[in-house]
């Protein structure tokens, strides 16, 4: 055996020759944390990128300015004006008139009436018809007024239009871009900020496709989803964590539950469709039957990240609460599950999240047809989100592509505050022990 | 380096595992221990115990680290049952009444029968909280203020008072740890137990904290049952009136405290007490 000091000195000098290698090993780790970090951004700036880059569009809207004289003979041919007549006159035959008057020293065939009527939205009748019957004092009087123009004419306004393509492939021809430059030279072509898109349903025209139905079907669904899951959940993780005896039984339940996490979603939504729809009777495209599918899905979600925050707390902070006589549901509800609960709301959101983002089981249930209407209940039919995404993106029109990246912007915020609120939680709650 | 003129101690003690040497049985026992066997599943950490505990006594167990001092104790108050997989089988009476009974109740048990864990575990609330919470399950105080006087008097027991008195709202995870080894204890007495466990109550504190436990086992003693854990033979030697030595998950030797430090009749009890191992 050496002696002390040259032992000593010895393992100095090891420790030392070991150093570099060591401080290399850790300074390349740290290399390679960065570079996919970074490379995930980067992924992610593209993405973010291209939606934002295409949604812009989709939150402008072209709206034509009309000089409209609200000619009684036209509308009420009979000299009455009810209601019932104001809703069933003819205002496309006042809108082509409109138009019409706008190049007064021209005579047009029909086909080029139609080419000409064709500049405004199909559903620039109804905004007219709704300005009448809000004020009936307009009824002979001539005014100017702001319409949705088409889609066609929305991407000429944008700038979207190749005027060196042939005008055979064209979607608008020579005659309609020249009405177009002498009507924006008159200063009649406004862009504005797209109402439409946050206050209506679907509809087959892009001009008047909105979200709002998708979020209230998306925010009615997750709503179901909430109350069933997070209950059933988490007492579902209490028990079995806390209160349940280990046996064979309990082990075959937490085996099933961890391998209906792993289930394809689309399965739950055969199941949805066979038990929910055709036994129970309950409404096809409802958020009832969708909120209860997605319940299916993310149960097991939730009871696995509610068992593991159960077990990540001290066994001595159980202990402390039984060792001075406090019953087993005492010890749960006063110290074990505050200090869960950040974990297990993580774990909620999570779920949640999963289910906002979830479009395949849905499709099972019947949420894939086509809704003008904003679902005004949780039976009512409805879609949803990434249904909507998906329908639209379906869609031959240039104008659904970029709503298709608008409406992906608005689940993505949807997203962030789910998010969010689950960090907020998190911190709120999070106590050191 | 051990003194080969001694036997040596696994002989002596394949010799005599069989029986406990010494008086296991006391006069007025209030805990009786009937042949305990404990199971960490496959391992037996504790074979064949027979103790007896008796009213107003202290009881120190000694031994040396991991021969399941601290698993002894948690069987007195069924604290075990936490433990999966673990096994205890064998008789403990209580007042003549087996805790191990399917009947038993370990609500009022661990009332009953406190203990003051090897850890310090103060409950992630208040100091103020960690003291009060017991009492208030129980229902042992009638108002706020009286609620607030037990608090009081539990933690100035302990000796913790004047350290906290000024901040009774912070939370009992910010202490020291002996602080926190204190808390633990005033959160004990706080429900007035009858018996109660203390696995090493002082390991973490200083002569002049240790000084005030000692006392207030002393005071405790005059009404309760108490069994202490300890590695120091000193403190065994002045709170306890017998004393048990533990090896290897058997119980070596009882007696009493002066008997077993001046005279101790096995070899191994004496191995350990003059500092040959442990
Ligand atoms: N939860 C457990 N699971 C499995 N084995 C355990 C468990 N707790 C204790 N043991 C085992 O039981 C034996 C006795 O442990 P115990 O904690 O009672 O020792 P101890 O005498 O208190 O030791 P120390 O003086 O170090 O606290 C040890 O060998 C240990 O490995
Ligand atoms: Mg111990």
């Amino acid at each position: 055996m050496s002696k002390p000091n040259e032992r000593i000195r010895r393992t100095h000098e090891k420790v030392m020759a070991g150093l570099a290698r060591r401080r290399a090993a850790e300074s390349r780790f740290r290399l390679y944390g960065l570079a996919s970090i970074a490379g995930g951004l980067c992924f992610l700036f593209i993405m973010f990128g291209s939606i934002i880059h295409h949604a812009g569009a989709a939150f402008q809207q072209t709206f034509m300015a009309l000089d409209v004289q609200f000619d009684q003979q036209l509308l009420a041919p009979d000299g009455k004006w009810d209601d019932e007549v104001l809703q069933a006159a003819d205002y496309g035959a006042l809108l082509k008139q409109s138009l019409a008057a706008l190049f007064p020293d021209e005579t047009l065939d029909r086909q080029q009436k139609r080419a000409l009527s064709a500049l405004l939205s199909s559903g620039a009748g109804y905004e007219l018809r709704n300005i009448l019957v809000a004020d009936r004092e307009l009824l002979g009087t001539t005014q100017r007024v702001w319409l949705p123009a088409s889609d066609d004419v929305d991407l000429y306004a944008k700038g979207q239009i190749d005027r060196t393509i042939q005008e055979s492939e064209r979607r608008l021809n020579d005659q309609q871009l020249g009405w177009l430059d002498k009507i924006q030279a008159q200063g009649r072509l406004q862009k504005r900020f797209n109402r439409t898109f946050f206050t209506a349903g679907d509809s087959r025209e892009p001009e008047l496709a909105g979200i709002r139905g998708a979020m209230t079907g998306s925010m009615l669904t997750l709503l179901v989803t909430l109350l069933l899951s997070l209950p059933i959940g988490i007492a579902t993780a209490v028990y079995l964590e806390e209160f349940a005896p280990r046996n064979r039984w309990t082990d075959i339940i937490e085996v099933n539950i961890n391998n209906l996490a792993a289930v394809p979603s689309i399965v739950f939504g055969l199941l949805g469709l066979a038990v929910f729809i055709n036994f129970f009777g309950l409404t096809r495209s409802s958020p009832l039957v969708g909120g209860i599918v997605l319940t299916l899905m993310t149960l097991p979600v939730i009871i696995i990240a509610g068992r593991s925050a159960l077990k990540s707390v001290p066994p001595s902070i159980r202990e402390a609460a039984l060792g001075i006589g406090a019953s087993q549901m005492q010890t749960v509800f006063h110290h074990v599950l505050p200090l869960a609960m950040p974990g297990m709301m993580t774990g909620a959101i999570i779920g949640m999240a999963r289910a906002l983002g979830e479009s395949a089981p849905l499709l099972m249930v019947g949420m894939v047809a086509f809704i003008v209407d904003i679902p005004g209940g949780i039976t009512e039919p409805a879609t949803v989100l990434p249904v909507q995404i998906y329908l639209w993106a379906d869609s031959p029109e240039r104008g659904f592509v970029e709503r298709t990246s608008a409406a992906i912007l608005v689940l993505l915020a949807f997203l962030i505050v789910m998010n969010g609120t689950a960090v907020y939680l998190r911190k709120r709650f999070e106590r050191r022990w | 380096m051990r003194n080969p003129e001694k036997q040596p101690s696994t002989a002596a003690f394949s010799r005599e595992h069989a029986a406990t040497v010494g008086e296991v049985h006391a006069p007025r026992a209030r805990i009786q221990c009937r042949t305990v066997d404990v199971h960490y599943g496959e391992k037996h950490a504790i074979h064949d115990v027979n103790l007896d505990i008796g009213h107003n006594e202290v009881i120190a167990l000694i031994g040396p680290s991991g021969c399941g001092k601290s698993t002894f104790l948690r069987c007195l108050n069924r604290m075990n049952d936490t433990i999966v997989g673990c096994r205890v089988t064998g008789e403990i009476l209580m007042d003549g009444q087996n805790i191990y009974d399917e009947s038993m109740d370990v609500v009022p048990l661990r009332a009953q029968v406190g203990m003051v864990f090897q850890k310090p575990n103060p409950i992630p609330k208040s100091i103020f909280e960690n003291v009060a919470y017991g009492p208030r399950i129980h229902g042992l105080a009638g108002s706020k203020l009286e609620l607030e006087e037990i608090v009081e008097t539990s933690l100035r027991r302990a000796g913790l008072w004047d350290e906290v008195k000024d901040q009774l709202l912070h939370p009992g995870t910010s202490l020291s740890g002996g602080q926190q080894q204190r808390l633990c204890i005033a959160r004990t007495i706080a429900v007035n137990p009858e018996v109660i466990l203390m696995d090493e109550p002082c390991s973490a504190l200083d002569p002049i904290a240790t000084a005030k436990i000692e006392q207030l086992i002393d005071e405790l003693r005059e009404d309760y049952t108490i069994a202490i854990v300890t590695h120091s033979m000193q403190q065994a030697a002045r709170v306890s009136q017998r004393t048990a030595y533990f090896h290897l998950g058997r119980l070596i030797e009882v007696g009493d405290t002066a008997q077993i430090f001046t005279n101790p009749r096995h070899q191994l009890t004496e191995d350990y007490i003059t500092g040959r191992f442990g």
